[in-house]
């Protein structure tokens, strides 16, 4: 189960003043904060807060001050693809891409920039329309995202699928389908695709976030879950992550399991 | 019609661990030997890398053990030697390092003080330029006190020291911290204390680097295939990133394959059995070449003829299959 720390984002005060000021402190404050409390990669996004024509530039520019203090592989977020481009072109270890929706257009512009620099994908079951209801209609979505992958060339443990979680407190009936899509998704090709979710979403806005997340996350890996986008400093939720992999044979077992699954 | 072979695409590797030292690291050996590497099962050269060859040492013990007479034939004038056996060992029968049993130590044999142990692992060192593994006579508590004073003694050696177990690690972990060794971690056929005896190991402060695994083993007929699975576990989380079981492994097909009934049996006795020379001979070679198949980088041996075959059959694994 990978961790992707999602604090590195422009929707969050601090990262967003930072952005404004060219301040690197809670930037790479989080960097370290998230790492050590068990993230295996780190998400950047720039959010709302640069200008469009400005985010290649400040993309450079995360990625060049998290570098300085972390070794952690990046996930780079954002829906502007020259801005990624931009981060990729620095990255010092293969990161990761997020996202892609099933639009061909942007499939065509983003499998072979992942190619190109050898990083992995999220790809989202959506298109322009929006996000399906059911499970098989994500993963026909799903299917498409496998097959740009063949067509490309981007290994298929490379490609991760995201079925999207919405929140459960106005989006209830989604969960289950998002738990049945994942089952479906790994069996779309041999070797299967990844998954992953912005496991967050599921609880926004409800009292009971941490409980949400972790409990979910843990039916989640039962189904199939590769990784998640997550708050990588909520202890409960990491431990959670660690001894779901034990009990679903994951990974082997010894007394500090836990350790060993943050600082891998 | 062309078979395409299907590869993974493993995370990660083996890591590797250096034995011995030159003189310009601090040692006086004539060359170190890199063990572990790989990143892929073992012999898939067309998988991944196979970075180190598995290498072949022949066990010398400081006074005269209570092997068969068929085994100490091949010692004959020097096995009440250590010197003199481990040169015979390196330069007659072709052993690529040296794994020196201070089994004298025990309280209850010869009961040799660690100053005595210490002296017959300087000897040794004089008499052979090869890497030294050094292990002591499994009294838990004089071992804590002989390999301290060895580790001392052959201060920036990088000798491969042992045993450390679960319930002992701590002494020897910090003679080899002080004195620049490296350790042999020892579980009982068991995966998960083998991951967290590394564990403990490594956050004393030993680097990762510095640690052999030694996951404990069945001789051929007696639970070889139980130690097979569990080091073919170990090596497959070693590639998907399980760091703390990515360490090389050492194993002793020389001691277990010479418990067997099979291996001590004489022909008078078991007349279907075939002649026991050559069964004692095969019996080791089976249980060594066994355990290479499964990822061992280190075996210990006993007998030279064993080792022979054990060699050419490494020599036959390495040749690439991309």
């Amino acid at each position: 189960m990978l961790i992707i720390g999602e604090r590195i984002n422009g929707m969050f005060t601090d990262i967003g003043e930072a952005l404004k000021n060219k301040d690197p402190k809670p930037i790479q404050h989080w960097a370290v904060k998230q790492e050590e409390g068990g993230a295996h990669y780190l998400d950047v996004n720039s959010g709302p807060a640069i200008p469009k024509e400005e985010r290649p530039e400040a993309y450079e520019w995360m990625v060049k001050v998290i570098q300085e203090v972390s070794n952690l592989p990046l996930c780079l977020d954002s829906t502007n693809y020259e801005a990624i481009e931009a981060g990729l072109k620095l990255l010092k270890r293969p990161g990761m891409i997020n996202s892609v929706p099933a639009e061909r257009p942007k499939i065509e512009r983003v499998f072979p920039m992942a190619v190109q620099y050898n990083a992995a994908l999220i790809g989202l079951t959506m298109d322009k329309v929006g996000i399906p209801l059911n499970a098989e209609n994500r993963v026909a979505f799903a299917m498409e995202l496998v097959a740009a992958a063949d067509e490309f060339g981007l290994h298929m443990e490379d490609l991760y699928i995201d079925p999207l979680i919405l929140p459960c407190n106005v989006a209830q009936d989604h969960a289950p389908e998002v738990l049945e899509a994942i089952r479906m998704v790994k069996t779309l090709a041999n070797p299967a695709p990844k998954t992953v979710l912005g496991l967050s979403n599921v609880s926004q806005k409800a009292p009971d976030r941490h409980l949400i997340n972790r409990t979910y996350m843990a039916m989640a890996m039962a189904a199939g879950l590769d990784a998640a986008i997550v708050d990588a400093n909520d202890d409960d939720l990491v431990a959670t992550a660690a001894t779901a992999e034990i009990l679903l044979n994951q990974s082997i077992y010894c007394d500090s399991y836990i350790k060993v699954f943050k600082s891998r | 019609m062309a078979v395409t072979l299907v590869k993974e695409r493993w995370q990660s590797r083996v890591g590797e661990v250096v034995l011995g030292a030159t003189p310009a690291e601090g040692g006086t050996r004539s060359h170190t030997i890199t063990v572990g590497g790989d990143g892929t099962l073992p012999f898939l050269h067309f998988e991944g890398a196979v970075a180190n060859r598995p290498v072949v040492a022949l066990e010398v013990n400081d006074v005269e053990p209570d092997w068969s007479p068929r085994l100490k034939e091949y010692y004959a004038g020097v096995i009440n030697d250590p010197a003199a056996w481990a040169k015979k060992c390196v330069e007659e029968y072709g052993a690529d390092l040296i794994y020196l049993k201070l089994t004298g130590a025990n309280p209850e044999g010869a009961n040799r003080t660690p100053a005595e142990c210490a002296q017959t692992v300087k000897d040794v060192l004089a008499a052979v330029s090869v890497p030294l593994i050094v292990a002591g006579c499994e009294d838990a508590e004089k071992d804590n006190e002989v390999m301290a004073a060895v580790a001392e003694a052959a201060a920036g050696e990088n000798l491969l020291i042992g045993l450390a177990e679960q319930e002992n690690y701590k002494s020897i972990t910090a003679a080899a911290m002080v004195h620049k060794h490296s350790v042999i971690a020892r579980s009982p056929l068991d995966i998960n204390i083998c991951k967290q005896l590394n564990i403990l190991i490594n956050e004393m402060g030993l680097p990762l680097n510095k640690i052999v695994i030694d996951p404990m083993i069945g001789g051929l007929g007696f639970g070889l295939e139980y130690a097979y699975s569990i080091m073919e576990r170990a090596r497959l989380g070693s590639l998907v990133n399980d760091k703390m079981l990515a360490m090389p492994m050492i194993c002793t097909p020389g001691y277990e394959a010479n418990r067997a009934k099979e291996a001590n049996a004489g022909i008078e006795d078991f007349p279907g059995w075939g002649d026991l020379h050559d069964r004692g001979t095969m019996w080791e070679a089976l249980t060594a070449t066994s355990l290479v198949q499964t990822g061992a980088s280190i075996l210990l041996m006993r007998n030279p003829e064993a080792l022979k075959l054990v060699k050419q059959n490494i020599d036959e694994l390495m040749v690439s299959n991309a």
